[in-house]
């Protein structure tokens, strides 16, 4: 395993090599196996682009809070008692220690067990034992007051952190990512939700890997074959629709793929698996985003699956349910995942407990196919050791086609790009 | 109304980890119930969960326990093939009060998972409910809530618990 990539220090060359005219588009192994690399990624690319830090809907009311790792920082998301959404820096302004050390809850102040500070949900210093030994002016001195991340901003309910100060605004981090994160929160007519539970895991693999895993279309006969031969097995698993759509480029690095599939989604594609009462509830779903969106719209939602990527590590895949992802290197050759079920949150019990089974048959380390998108991811990375003789990865599929196909690998290419600007210094 | 002693509940649980260890998948599922359910939590859920109302990393009805030994048994299961290797530890057994037709069992687990020179650990409390059927007793429910702060390291919980 490759846990501990060897250094490489000198002149920078790019690691993405494109060549239009032989259709050749290849990436170096040393990309996911470098110490170096990575170190880059986090000045280059980690500390520059939006992040997603979580969803709106996970701090429903005023003093709701919870506690996330965003590119290895502690950061304390709160809900103020105005309903204002901060993003905090999860560690005492007086000495460092962690303020808040429970992954979730609701509090009217945090209190640093070290010395007692008090922070209101807004991160303002309300209270220091002691106070008289302070100066007048301390405590009203900002100096006190847990530090806010330099941007946050949220679009669509899907809240985002940024660590450089001169960032650009996110909408226009966002680009044509606007349209599809719309698409997506108009599922929900009274809003989306994300599901109480989070899959926490983690791979032995680079976190690119998962980028390109996460809107890779053509694995799904091989790797998955396991996961089609269960759908085949259920007695009304699937319905004769062929696998097929395209890819689009969003811009930025971002990137999604719509497309038709043979699989039931609770958004609302019946299969005959859910049953009567499931054609029911599918109907008056439909029909009901019809009256809302129009008709053209409402067979966008419901009848296409999306699987997006937000450059750099925010996958939303609109599938047999719906599900949030982002991710992390802690290594060259290991990343932390953290994955969330969306719903709309005006989903009836039969609907959320069907979007829940459906969820699970293909999505998470305990599904029947993420498992093997884990084995896929490490088996390349165990590959990689090899990258002295083999040190390329092919990512051509589709070049040289004017439209590219859901199982091209265009949406590949168009991150891979945005990675080697800003890894070479060629943007920001 | 007859109840299970301890003994007879040990001598259950520890041949279902035998099965396990073994990849004696079909017989594994013979120890269920034709109604039975296999479930585990996400590890930030609370005790008792609801599967249809929050999101875990397996809840398996009994059609769905079919089809995972179904998968597991093939060669396109890729995370498991080549198969890993596995020990299940069980300890602590403990036989609640009967409710109706079921008797609750708890067990603390401990479950190797060994493959590409790495072995992940599993670490929880295993609740059984198991019913009297025919001469003997088989499993109604199986609820493995880990005691990790997520599936790491592992990435994946591909085998049975």
């Amino acid at each position: 395993m490759s846990d501990t990539g060897t250094v490489v220090r000198g002149p920078r060359t790019s690691m993405v090599r494109s060549d239009d005219a032989r259709g050749i588009f290849q990436v170096a192994r040393r990309a996911f196996v470098d110490g170096g690399v990575m170190e880059h990624e986090y000045d280059a690319v980690f500390d520059r682009c939006w992040l997603y830090l979580g969803h709106e809907s996970e701090l429903a009311k005023p003093g709701d809070f919870v506690t996330r790792t965003v590119a290895r920082r502690n950061l304390l998301f709160t809900r103020d008692a105005q309903g204002k959404l901060h993003a905090l820096f999860n560690t005492c302004p007086h000495r460092g220690a962690v303020v808040c050390r429970e992954a979730k809850g609701n509090s009217k102040v945090f209190q640093c067990f070290y010395h007692g500070w008090v922070f209101g949900c807004d991160g303002k210093l309300k209270g220091q034992p002691g106070e008289e030994r302070y100066t007048a002016g301390h405590k009203d001195s900002g100096v006190g007051n847990l530090v806010p991340v330099p941007k946050f901003d949220s679009y669509a309910g899907f809240c985002f952190v940024n660590f450089d100060a001169d960032a650009a605004p996110l909408p226009e981090y966002l680009a044509g990512a606007k349209e599809i994160l719309d698409l997506i929160a108009s599922q929900g007519e009274a809003g989306m939700t994300i599901v109480e539970g989070g899959q926490q895991y983690a791979i032995r693999a680079n976190w690119k890997l998962l980028a390109e895993n996460s809107v890779d279309g053509y694995h799904a006969l091989t790797a998955h074959a396991s996961y089609l031969d269960y759908l085949k097995n259920m007695v009304g698993g699937l319905v004769p629709i062929a696998l097929s759509g395209r890819s689009y480029d969003l811009g930025n690095g971002h990137a999604v793929l719509e497309y038709k599939a043979p699989w039931g989604r609770p958004i609302a594609q019946w299969v005959p698996m859910f049953g009567e009462e499931g054609k029911a509830e599918m109907e008056t779903i439909r029909s009901r985003l019809a009256q809302r969106l129009g008709e053209e719209k409402a067979t966008r939602v419901a009848a296409y699956n999306h699987n997006l990527l937000i450059f750099p590590n925010l996958v939303i895949n609109d599938v047999m349910a719906l599900t949030v992802r982002t991710f992390y290197p802690v290594a060259p050759g290991q990343m932390m995942v953290n994955g969330w079920a969306l719903a709309p949150k005006e989903e009836t019990d039969w609907q959320r407990k069907f979007r829940l089974f459906n969820f699970l048959e293909f999505l998470g380390p305990g599904g029947f196919a993420t498992p093997d998108d884990v084995e896929a991811l490490e088996s390349c990375q165990i590959g990689f050791a090899n990258l002295g003789a083999a040190g390329w990865s092919d990512i051509s599929k589709g070049m040289g086609h004017p439209e590219p196909s859901y199982d091209d690998e265009l949406q590949m290419r168009v991150f891979w790009k945005r990675w080697d600007q800003l890894v070479n210094g060629e943007a920001r | 109304m007859i109840t299970i002693t301890r003994a007879e509940a040990e001598d259950l649980l520890f041949l279902e980890a035998d099965l396990l260890d073994q990849w004696k998948l079909d017989e594994w599922l013979k120890l269920y119930t034709d109604d039975a359910a296999y479930l585990v939590p996400s590890t930030d859920l609370p005790p008792g969960a609801d599967a249809a109302k929050t999101l875990f990393y397996i809840a398996d009805d009994h059609s769905r326990m079919v089809q995972r030994v179904v998968r597991l048994q093939k060669k396109t299961a890729h995370s498991e093939w080549p198969r890993s290797k596995t020990r299940h530890l069980v300890s602590n057994v403990r036989v609640g009060a009967p409710e109706g037709d079921e008797t609750p069992v708890s067990a603390a687990f401990v479950t190797f998972r060994s493959k590409n020179g790495v072995t992940d650990t599993y670490i929880g409390r295993a609740l059984y409910r198991l019913k009297r059927v025919g001469g003997g007793w088989r499993i109604r429910e199986k609820r493995c809530e880990l005691d990790l702060d997520g599936l790491r390291p592992h990435g994946r919980v591909s085998i049975i618990l």
